[in-house]
């Protein structure tokens, strides 16, 4: 009965150095090539986010004695307050022109959740002026909350503006 | 019409793509031979890659501080080790993740361009499907744990990229705003991830062979060895450095990045996250909706005579696909058993009969009947048709060649002298038909399968080499001279071999010999 060879001839020997080092090189040439450039060496980053309730859409109010009283008296509670939250609305101007423009509406299937935004602006390195501006309450009136500011960014410089109600307002750091 | 072009232009693409595989693969063989050729072996390669991954793994474990502020330093001090120790085992890590993932998808092209994701494989396609996802998903999870640019890069783009499913109440990127939001708890998550997930993956690896037996976790020795010896050699010649402390004060701008692992980072910044999204969902819905796809009927399954099932157990020893269970023989005496065969698991491939020793055509009955039989194929109506056809051969030096419907065509051969019979799988000749056909007053017979190691049904050429050498029951028997049978495994397209094979053979079957031979058959 035929046997296939069992000795493996030179150039076959040659030829399976040739495919491991074949392998070898595709692993380790994608492994580390070609390099990726994530951000141009002039440019800095500007992440602006925020995780924010808006205000109440309506206001709380003194429910009346009879509202009251058809209530159970376990949930008389005094006060009625909607659960729904107003989107929040915010405004990212650098030197003068309009980069970001963004209204975040609540979470929550209530919309009584945060608004949450998260947001990455590619700038040149060097100085500038940002203008933030966020309205966080319902209705027709301005900005609830402004800051304006003139810095320099380094190459590759993260800038984060934030925004904490509670502490204060809009940061950028 | 359009379902009926779609479909048309998936086979095209998918037959083109297979002449070009099954040409890379014969080209390998030359090199390394059939069992040594990593084509064939992709599957185990990746367990092997997992087996690398998971030792190495565990030592590296041992050593990193898994703490946000000392993670860096405690991969850095690796490098400082003596004889770069550290260094060399991280480096391995990296190479075998890498390796892996390229053996992965290679084994997916593969099964996709030989068409094995339906019917009985459809099983193995499905629980295969969610490992890719799982892969990289320990695999990029690595990159976060040694904190240097690349793994501070890769995980911010990752929350990003996260961040554009509508679930998350608060953007999971606002985890890597500042240094100060980057805390223990979030390291002790990174390490969830990297070590729970290829926990997942190993439970996922078990579900995907759960319905192949012999299933091969572990490649031959020789090709283990030249695999693990490359790793390493790669992780000495090119050891693998971090990319400075993670700085989140500052975005990372040039980074030498692990394409093979990481490429979904610089396709989501050059498309966006959502295309990405999109992309992938697309990608596993069509992975997942393949084995549904129109597809040929299903061949007849093997059948079991229960009045002629001795309860042997052969088939259940030699099924491929572990599609044969033994129960109770219902009437027989007690303590008998019966095979019994689940279509589902089924491939058809017939390897079951060649193992029924009532397989035996030499058995004085008129109608041979075996205990299980291809109905599509039984193995009375082979006889009768070998008979027959040796029967129209002329001259002494008469030869039948006996093949497999996927490997070399054997009716290419075929002559004056020569007659062929092509079996669903060259696994389902039991031995005794070589014995027949010389009883018969075949000169020599040549036995031809599909290459070592790209059995359709897997175990096909091993079982009939080990049947004919009489190291497997039913075997060859001993008195049969073996200069009269020759074997030679050839896939289609290598008809040449077949040939030359052939020629051979006949060289040795000289018509001189021929009483000799009668006499030791019939002696």
């Amino acid at each position: 009965m035929d046997r296939p060879a069992a000795s493996v001839k030179p150039l076959a020997w040659a030829g399976q150095v040739l495919l491991y080092g074949v392998f070898a090189l595709v692993i380790g040439v994608f492994s580390r090539w070609p390099q990726y450039r994530h951000l141009a060496p002039d440019q800095a980053l500007v992440k602006l986010s925020f995780t924010h309730a808006g205000k109440r859409v309506a206001e709380c109010r003194q429910l009346t004695a009879d509202e009251l009283a058809k209530l159970p008296p376990n949930m008389r509670t005094p006060m009625k307050c909607e659960r729904e939250r107003a989107p929040v609305r915010v405004e990212v101007d650098i030197d003068g022109a309009p980069v970001f423009r963004h209204v975040a509406a609540p979470s929550g299937l209530s919309k009584d959740g945060a608004s949450a935004v998260y947001q990455r602006l590619s700038v040149s390195a060097g100085t500038h002026h940002i203008a933030v501006r966020l309205k966080d309450s319902a209705g027709a009136s301005g900005f609830d909350y402004q800051r304006e500011q003139t810095l320099t960014l380094a190459p590759a410089q993260i800038l984060v503006i934030d925004f904490d109600a509670e502490k204060d307002g809009i940061t950028l750091q | 019409m359009t379902h009926v072009i779609t479909v048309s232009s998936t086979t095209f693409l998918r037959e083109a793509g297979l002449a070009v595989w099954q040409r890379a693969e014969r080209g390998l063989d030359a090199i390394t031979g059939g069992v040594l050729n990593p084509l064939r072996h992709l599957g185990s390669l990746g367990f092997l890659c997992f087996w690398l991954l998971a030792a190495s793994g565990i030592v590296l474990y041992i050593v990193l501080d898994t703490s946000a502020a000392s993670a860096y330093s405690s991969i850095a001090a690796l490098a400082r080790q003596p004889w770069y120790l550290g260094g060399w085992l991280r480096s391995l890590h990296r190479y075998a993740a890498d390796a892996f993932v390229v053996f992965m998808l290679a084994h997916l092209a593969r099964e996709w361009l030989f068409g094995r994701y339906r019917g009985f494989r459809a099983f193995s396609w499905l629980t295969g499907v969610p490992l890719l996802l799982f892969a990289f998903i320990c695999a990029i999870g690595g990159f976060w744990l040694n904190w240097d640019r690349l793994g501070q890069f890769s995980a911010v783009a990752s929350a990003e990229w996260l961040d554009a499913l509508p679930v998350f109440a608060s953007p999971l990127a606002r985890n890597f705003l500042s240094v100060a939001s980057v805390s223990d708890r979030l390291f002790s998550l990174f390490v969830f991830i990297h070590v729970g997930v290829p926990l997942l993956l190993v439970f996922g690896l078990w579900f995907h062979i759960q319905r192949i037996s012999r299933a091969a976790v572990f490649p031959p020795p020789a090709l283990a060895a030249g695999t693990a010896a490359t790793l390493l050699a790669l992780a000495q010649a090119l050891p693998v450095a971090s990319q400075g402390a993670a700085d989140l004060a500052s975005a990372p701008t040039t980074l030498a990045i692990d394409w093979w692992l990481l490429f979904v980072h610089p396709l989501m910044y050059a498309t966006s996250a959502a295309a990405v999204w999109l992309l992938l969902v697309a990608a596993l819905l069509l992975l997942f909706a393949l084995p549904w796809l129109p597809q040929p009927a299903a061949p007849a399954v093997a059948k079991v005579d229960p009045a002629n099932c001795n309860g042997c157990r052969r088939c259940f020893d030699d099924c491929p696909y572990a599609a044969i269970t033994m129960v109770p023989h219902p009437n027989a005496r007690v303590g008998r058993q019966l095979a019994q065969v689940n279509s589902d698991l089924c491939a058809s491939c017939g390897i079951c009969v060649g193992s029924c020793p009532l397989a035996a055509p030499s058995r004085g009955v008129a109608e041979l009947a075996t205990g299980i039989d291809m109905p599509q194929m039984p193995l009375n109506v082979l006889r009768q048709k070998m008979e027959r056809q040796l029967a129209a051969l002329r001259g002494e030096g008469r030869i039948v060649v006996f093949g497999c419907g996927r490997g070399a065509r054997v009716s290419t051969l075929e002559s004056a002298d020569v007659t062929s019979l092509s079996l669903i799988c060259t696994g389902m000749l039991p031995p005794s038909f070589i014995e027949y056909a010389l009883r018969c007053g075949a000169a020599g017979l040549l036995v031809t399968g599909c290459r070592e190691g790209g059995c359709e049904f897997r175990l096909g050429p091993q079982w009939t080499q080990q049947r004919l050498k009489g190291e497997r029951q039913p075997q060859l028997r001993a008195s049969v001279p073996q200069e009269r049978v020759a074997v030679v495994w050839a896939d289609a397209g290598d008809e040449p071999a077949l040939v030359e094979a052939l020629n051979a053979l006949r060289r040795r079957v000289a018509p001189a010999l021929q009483p000799a031979v009668a006499g030791l058959l019939h002696g």
